[in-house]
């Protein structure tokens, strides 16, 4: 079983967070994934950066844009993660924009997840459908878990579709937003929590953009097994620094 | 084999929908609606109408005598150029409002290089009465001043896109941010035949008019419809593809694709996509565009504000992979030259864009009974500074 399956399966709500390789140095990778499992956070996203990400708000492009100025590319990201297994545990998921992907060439960087012991990807600009078609076998054949996004539009069919080729979590994006735009959820995000919570989806639900305190985390995981923390936390090593990730990690819960 | 988009909004293996699922419904309503609400006789009534009454169309299909004879050949220009607002933009902001209306949405986004494309849908919506909200890169909100200025007496909020370079390609990604941030009461009227399907097609099909006009018009100047060589300048490629529209099909009509090479191919300065290209993917579909290798999406080059886009349009990638186009790369010297031997010529002053159409007669010999249609897609007034720096006016 994979490892996301397996934390899946934990009796807890979980904390997952997102940040930008290369940012806010180039080598930082590293050090910020072994800090964060040792704060005890339940998987890490590894954002490979683009220079055009069109679901990211200004903070998330911005640590692109820098990450990108400090030099960071496919292959460097590869060979900064080439012992992470001897030291971490958690899942780990590299979540990045198609075209980079597709340059590496898509077989050849499933490939080199998996012997880097990575567990899944989050592509948002890989459209269902073309997944579906041409990269699902890549995908399994390499053991690794595509997470795909619903929205608060996403319709009651397509849910149920994206729910029927998923095997690990769906990411429910909270709002119709990019990241990083908005603080607290109202009643509509809530009904819309609820809502999917009650189609009993086989895949459970981790929901991100729009998290960013205890609060917004609590009423998150209130319907949802977790939360994903992607634009507050790059904003925490932005205003702070890295040293002291673990301070961040108690603010959420 | 077809030229034209498949029912999946592929062109070959160029097009598609690349984009992330909060677009989703807001692209799947447009590719469900554009072809069925096109067909609906009050649009083509209401579209035709403004095209003949507030656009000016048909636009005049122009026998350019002396250009002809320096070049030894028979060269006729379409004249897009005489269009309101001063370009062919506004064939596709008129289709796209209409259609926007008939989709029930009252909040209109755009992007925007030199800004033509912001005046055209600035027009538009105030002709329409719907809010209007265009993205400009910072950089070219400085270097436009006239055009931010139209915009604005036109009714339009003019946001500068800071993020990236700053330039067309990053206010295109804030159009697209805007959208997923406001996924039901807004349409992105997309400026050129780029983004996600049914974009490029929807686009193509409003462009085409110049290609239709061209047909009839051909034939009452010389008693046959198809000429020999239809030749438009690109950047993302609406003007090439009206122009190519009706004649996509018809292997007798050459088609020629003009691209700005800026300082040269090698230059490092360019915006020669077909050459400098590869396949990937940006702003929503897969097509040829200037990359790193590792993917990340680079800045272009040219003179010409309004083909300094680092992709081209998947019709025209299908077009350049197949041979069906040939193209052509011109430098920002040569199109300038050409542009001011038609002022002197013609008594026509072009875009910069079109110049670069207009100056491959110094590099192509046609022969003297050939047939030339070219785009003047665009005239030169929003030019002029450019112009007078360049030439020491």
């Amino acid at each position: 079983m994979n490892r996301i399956q397996q934390k899946l399966q934990e009796n807890k709500k979980l904390l997952s967070i997102y940040f930008t390789a290369g940012y806010p140095s180039l080598n930082d990778t590293t050090t910020i994934i072994q800090d964060l499992e040792k704060s005890g956070v339940d998987m890490i996203e590894i954002g490979l950066p683009f220079s055009d990400p069109l679901a990211d708000g200004p903070t998330i492009q911005a640590s692109s844009t820098q990450a990108l100025k400090n030099g960071m590319t496919t292959e460097i990201l590869f060979n900064q993660l080439k012992d992470i297994r001897k030291s971490v545990q958690l899942p780990l998921i590299i979540m990045g924009y198609f075209n980079p992907i597709l340059q590496y060439g898509v077989e050849g960087f499933c490939k080199k997840c998996k012997e880097l012991g990575i567990d899944g990807l989050i592509i948002p600009d890989l459209p269902v459908d073309v997944y579906n078609e041409q990269y699902k076998s890549i995908f399994e054949n390499y053991g690794l878990i595509n997470v795909f996004l619903i929205t608060p539009q996403t319709s009651t069919e397509r849910i149920k579709f994206i729910d029927s080729i998923s095997n690990g979590f769906i990411y429910m994006v909270s709002s119709s937003s990019v990241t990083g735009s908005q603080s607290g959820f109202g009643d509509n995000q809530k009904h819309y929590f609820k809502r999917i919570s009650d189609m009993d989806l086989t895949n459970p639900q981790i929901v991100g953009f729009g998290i960013n305190n205890n609060a917004t985390f609590n009423e998150a995981t209130q319907y949802a097994k977790g939360a994903i923390i992607g634009s507050a936390f790059i904003k925490y090593i932005t205003d702070n620094s890295i040293k002291d990730l673990s301070r961040f990690v108690k603010s959420i819960r | 084999m077809s030229y034209n988009v498949n029912e999946k909004g592929y062109y070959g293996e160029f097009g598609g929908a690349y984009i992330p699922e909060m677009l989703y419904p807001n692209v799947e309503e447009l590719r469900q609606n554009y072809l069925k609400i096109m067909a609906e006789p009050s649009f083509k009534k209401e579209f035709d109408q403004l095209l003949k009454d507030y656009v000016g169309r048909p636009s005049p299909l122009y026998f350019a005598k002396r250009l002809s004879e320096k070049y030894k050949t028979n060269i006729y220009l379409k004249r897009e150029d005489l269009n309101h607002t001063g370009a062919h933009k506004i064939n596709n902001t008129i289709g796209q409002i209409l259609m926007a209306k008939r989709l029930g949405k009252n909040r209109i986004i755009a992007e925007t290089g030199a800004g033509q494309h912001g005046v055209a849908t600035a027009t538009v919506c105030a002709l329409m009465g719907l809010e209007c909200i265009v993205y400009m890169g910072e950089i070219d909100i400085a270097r436009q001043a006239p055009n931010v200025a139209r915009m604005k007496m036109l009714g339009a909020t003019v946001v500068p896109a800071l993020s990236g370079s700053k330039t067309l390609k990053d206010a295109t990604n804030e159009a697209i941010r805007d959208w997923i941030n406001n996924p039901v009461d807004t349409h992105y009227i997309i400026g050129s035949a780029i983004g996600p399907h049914p974009y490029p097609d929807m686009v193509t099909r409003f462009q085409s008019i110049i290609s239709e006009e061209i047909k009839w018009q051909l034939k009452e100047h010389i008693g046959k419809e198809n000429p020999d060589y239809v030749v438009a300048c690109i950047g993302g490629g609406s003007n090439a593809a009206g122009t190519y529209y009706h004649f996509l099909d018809n292997v007798n009509v050459n088609i020629i694709a003009v691209e700005a090479a800026g300082l040269g191919i090698d230059s490092g300065e360019s915006a020669a996509t077909s050459v400098l290209g590869k396949e990937g993917i940006i702003h929503g579909c897969k097509t040829l565009l200037m990359q790193t290798k590792d993917g990340q999406i680079t800045e272009p080059y040219s003179i010409s504000a309004g083909l300094d886009y680092p992709g081209v349009g998947p019709m025209h990638a299908h077009l350049s992979i197949t041979g069906r186009a040939e193209f052509m790369s011109i430098t920002d010297n040569d199109a300038m030259k050409a542009g001011l031997e038609l002022c002197q010529l013609e008594g026509i002053i072009p875009a910069i864009e079109t110049a670069h159409a207009l100056a491959i007669f110094e590099h192509k010999k046609f022969k003297k009974e050939d047939v030339v249609v070219v785009s003047l897609s665009g005239r030169g007034d929003k030019d002029l500074n450019t112009y007078i720096d360049y030439f020491k006016l």
